[in-house]
C-alpha cells in the first residue's frame, strides 16, 4: 500500500499575524508549523503503512524553510520527502495543486492523503484540485478510514452527522479533526530522518513552467480584524439596570 | 528560537516535547499540584516517547548519549509550569541511573537501566540525612559488611521521588571512621525488608514531586548491589553533581522565563489608572530588566553546557550558573508576582506557584554557598 502525503507548512497556531509596510503578512520571526490537518494526514497514513505495508512519501510545495515540516514527518515514520518549489511569490489554490498532481503523477500511489484544510488560509481546495487533475474520487473531511481489499470504508462529517463511504482505491481523502492522535517525532525516529531521501525539485523538473501554473486568483489586500471594543457596564439598582440593558440591546446593538 | 548551541535535531526534539508537554502535562498541572503527586503513569508516556533515555546508550534503551538533547528536554519538561513534575522526573534519569549508568556493575546497569529509562521504574538518589546537608562527609547511615550482604542502618531526608521511587541509590558509611574516604553507594529496591518510606513531606514548592524520608533498619542489601568500588561513593557523588546542577541550572532559566511571560500578559490585560498596566514605564523597565537577567542566565548555564556537553572541564562554570540562574529564577518570579499585586498574592494565580518553586534552587543540588567554595577553590589557590 503505497500513501502520498500532500502537506503544507503553516504558520504557528500562537503566531501572531502582522502586516508589513507593504500591506502584505509579515512572515518574518513567525514560527512555522506543520498544518496540524496535515499532521492528522500523515499519521493516518503510517498508520495504514503499519497494518498493511507500503511506503509513506509526503510531498509539499514551498520554499526551502517547508523542509523543517517535511522532515518533521518523516521522524514521525514516513519514508522520503519531496518538495518543490514553486520559486514564486505567491500562488494560489490552482498552482499548488497543480504541482502537487504534478509531482505525484510520477510516484507509485494507492491512496492520496491531505488536510481537508489549512489553518492559514483555510480554502480546503488543494486536495479535491489534485484528485480533480488526477482523476481519482475524493472524499473530505474523514474522521475515520479503513482500508481492505482494494476498497476504502471513510466514515465523513456532514452537517449533525456522518456518513460512511465505500470508494475504489486509489483514492484522495481528506483529514479532520478526529481521524486520530498524531504521535510525537522520538529522538530515534529524528536521527533516523537525518538519513531519509529529500527530494528537491523545481518546476522546471516536474516538466512545468511558471505560466501553466502562474495563479488564478491574486490577493488585492489583506487587513486584520478590527480591535474589539471594551465590554460596557450598566450601573444602577437592578431593575433600572434591566431596563436599561433592554434599551440599549434594542436601540443600541439592535439584536431582540 | 534557534540558538548556536543546539542543532536541528535539537530543535526538533524540542518541538515534540514541547507540544507533548502541552497537550498532555500543561493542563493536569494545577490538580497534581493540589494532589501533591504526579501520575507514575508520566514516567511511562515520557518512557514510550523516548525521552527518558536520551542521556543513555542504545544497549539500555537509551538513543545515544546526547546531554544537549537531554538538557532540551528538560528545559522544555520545566515549561510546564509545575517545576515539582519536571523534578521528578529528572531525578530518576538525571540524578539516580546516572550513578548505575556511569559507575554499576554491567549486571546492575542491565537490571536497572532499561526499565528507569522505559519510565517502568523510578529512581531516586538518597544522600542527604537529617543531620548531613551541605556536609556530605558526614553522613551517619551505616552499612557493616555481612559477608554476601551489608546490613544498612540510618535514615535519609528530602529525596526526591523517595516515597514512591523503585530503587533508592543510597550513600551510605562503609568505613564510618574514614570520613569522605568511607563512603558507598548502595541500590536499594523497594520492598527490601528493614527499608521503609517513613513519610511524604509537605513543602513550600515543588509541590506535584514526592519528597521522603526515609528509614533503614537492620536493611540487608546484598553486595551485587554495590555501584563500583567500595569506599569510592563522594567521589561517585561529586561526579555527577555537575549535570545534576546543570539541569537546576536549566530550570531556573526556564522557569524566570516562564514567571516574566506570564507578569508580561497580565500586565497587558490588567488596567489601572485608564490603561494597561504594560504601558507604564515603570512596569517597562522592570520587564526589561527581567529579560536581561534571563537572557544572562541562559548564556552563562549553555556556556556551561557547551563545556560539560564537549566532555570539557565545567565544574567553575557549571556553579556559577547554577548560582546566576537559579537566583535569576526566584528575582524574576519575585518582580512578577509583584506586577500581579495583590493577584500575585492568591493561590489561584499562577505565579505564586513560579515564585515558591523558584525557592529551592539556591538550595537543592548543592546550596549557592557551597557553589562559591567551588569557584573560590579554583580561583585562590
Amino acid at each position: 500500500m503505497n500513501i502520498v502525503v500532500c502537506m503544507k507548512q503553516t504558520f504557528d497556531t500562537e503566531a501572531k499575524i502582522a502586516l508589513d509596510a507593504n500591506g502584505k503578512i509579515n512572515k518574518q520571526g513567525v514560527s512555522l508549523i506543520m498544518n496540524p490537518y496535515c499532521e492528522f494526514a500523515v499519521e493516518e497514513a503510517l498508520r495504514i503503512k503499519e497494518k498493511h505495508g507500503g511506503e509513506v512519501t509526503v510531498v509539499s510545495v514551498g520554499g526551502p524553510e517547508a523542509q523543517d515540516a517535511l522532515r518533521q514527518a518523516l521522524a514521525m515514520g514516513a519514508d522520503k520527502a519531496v518538495l518543490v518549489d514553486p520559486g514564486m511569490e505567491e500562488v494560489d489554490e490552482f498552482t499548488t495543486a497543480t504541482i502537487l498532481a504534478k509531482a505525484i503523477s510520477g510516484l507509485q500511489y494507492d491512496i492520496v492523503l491531505g488536510g481537508f484544510r489549512a489553518i492559514d488560509d483555510g480554502s480546503a481546495q488543494v486536495a479535491g484540485r489534485v484528485a480533480e487533475i488526477l482523476g481519482l474520487p475524493v472524499v473530505n473531511v474523514v474522521t475515520k478510514l479503513e482500508i481492505a481489499d482494494g476498497k476504502a470504508t471513510a466514515t465523513k462529517e456532514i452537517e449533525g452527522g456522518s456518513q460512511v463511504l465505500e470508494v475504489a482505491l486509489p483514492a484522495v481523502f481528506t483529514a479532520q479533526k478526529g481521524l486520530n492522535e498524531p504521535r510525537y517525532p522520538s529522538m530515534k525516529g529524528i536521527m533516523q530522518a537525518k538519513k531519509k531521501p529529500m527530494e528537491k525539485k523545481t518546476l522546471a523538473d516536474l516538466g512545468l513552467d511558471a505560466g501553466q501554473v502562474a495563479p488564478k486568483v491574486k490577493a488585492l489586500s489583506y487587513f486584520l480584524p478590527s480591535a474589539r471594543a471594551a465590554g460596557k457596564i450598566i450601573p444602577g439598582e437592578p431593575a433600572d439596570a434591566a431596563r436599561d440593558l433592554v434599551k440599549a440591546l434594542r436601540e443600541e446593538a439592535k439584536v431582540i | 528560537m534557534a540558538r548556536w548551541l543546539f542543532r536541528e535535531e535539537h530543535e526538533m526534539l524540542r518541538r515534540s516535547v514541547r507540544s507533548w508537554v502541552e497537550k498532555e502535562v500543561r493542563p493536569h498541572v494545577e490538580e497534581w499540584e493540589e494532589k501533591g503527586e504526579f501520575p507514575r503513569e508520566l514516567f511511562a508516556r515520557a518512557g514510550e516517547l523516548g525521552f527518558l533515555g536520551l542521556t543513555y546508550p542504545e544497549e539500555y534503551g537509551g538513543s545515544g548519549e546526547d546531554y544537549l538533547a537531554g538538557a532540551v528536554f528538560m528545559e522544555e519538561m520545566a515549561r510546564c509550569g509545575s517545576a515539582g513534575v519536571a523534578a521528578g522526573i529528572g531525578a530518576s534519569i538525571g540524578i539516580a541511573g546516572p550513578q548505575i549508568y556511569k559507575f554499576g556493575s554491567e549486571e546492575l546497569k542491565r537490571r536497572f537501566l532499561p526499565p528507569t529509562i522505559s519510565g517502568e521504574k523510578i529512581g531516586a538518589l538518597g544522600i542527604t540525612e537529617p543531620n548531613a546537608g551541605s556536609d556530605v562527609a558526614s553522613i551517619q547511615t551505616t552499612a557493616r559488611d555481612g559477608g554476601d550482604h551489608y546490613l544498612v542502618n540510618g535514615s535519609k531526608i528530602f529525596i526526591t521521588n523517595g516515597v514512591r521511587a523503585d530503587y533508592v541509590v543510597t550513600a551510605v558509611k562503609t568505613d564510618p571512621a574514614a570520613g569522605r574516604k568511607g563512603i558507598s553507594l548502595l541500590v536499594i529496591e523497594k520492598g527490601t525488608p528493614g527499608f521503609s518510606a517513613a513519610k511524604k513531606l509537605d513543602k513550600l514548592g515543588w509541590n506535584a514531586s514526592d519528597t521522603g524520608e526515609l528509614v533503614f533498619e537492620d536493611c540487608r542489601v546484598p553486595k551485587a548491589n554495590l555501584v563500583g568500588q567500595e569506599n569510592a561513593g563522594f567521589y561517585y557523588i561529586m561526579q555527577n553533581f555537575a549535570w545534576e546542577r546543570l539541569v537546576m541550572a536549566l530550570a531556573g532559566v526556564v522557569g524566570a522565563q516562564v514567571a516574566m511571560e506570564e507578569a508580561i500578559r497580565y500586565a497587558q490585560q490588567r488596567v489601572q489608572f485608564g490603561k494597561p498596566l504594560a504601558k507604564f514605564q515603570v512596569i517597562r523597565h522592570k520587564i526589561a530588566d527581567m529579560a536581561a537577567m534571563v537572557e544572562t542566565a541562559r548564556c552563562l548555564t549553555y556556556h556551561a553546557l557547551s563545556l560539560f556537553a564537549a566532555g570539557e572541564d565545567a565544574v567553575e562554570a557549571v556553579a556559577m550558573a547554577k548560582i546566576y540562574a537559579c537566583e535569576t529564577a526566584s528575582k524574576v518570579a519575585d518582580e512578577a508576582l509583584q506586577i500581579h499585586g495583590g493577584y500575585g498574592y492568591m493561590m489561584e494565580y499562577p505565579v505564586q506557584r513560579f515564585w515558591r518553586d523558584a525557592r529551592i534552587g539556591t538550595i537543592g543540588g548543592g546550596t549557592t554557598e557551597i557553589m562559591k567554595e567551588i569557584i573560590a577553590e579554583r580561583l585562590i589557590r
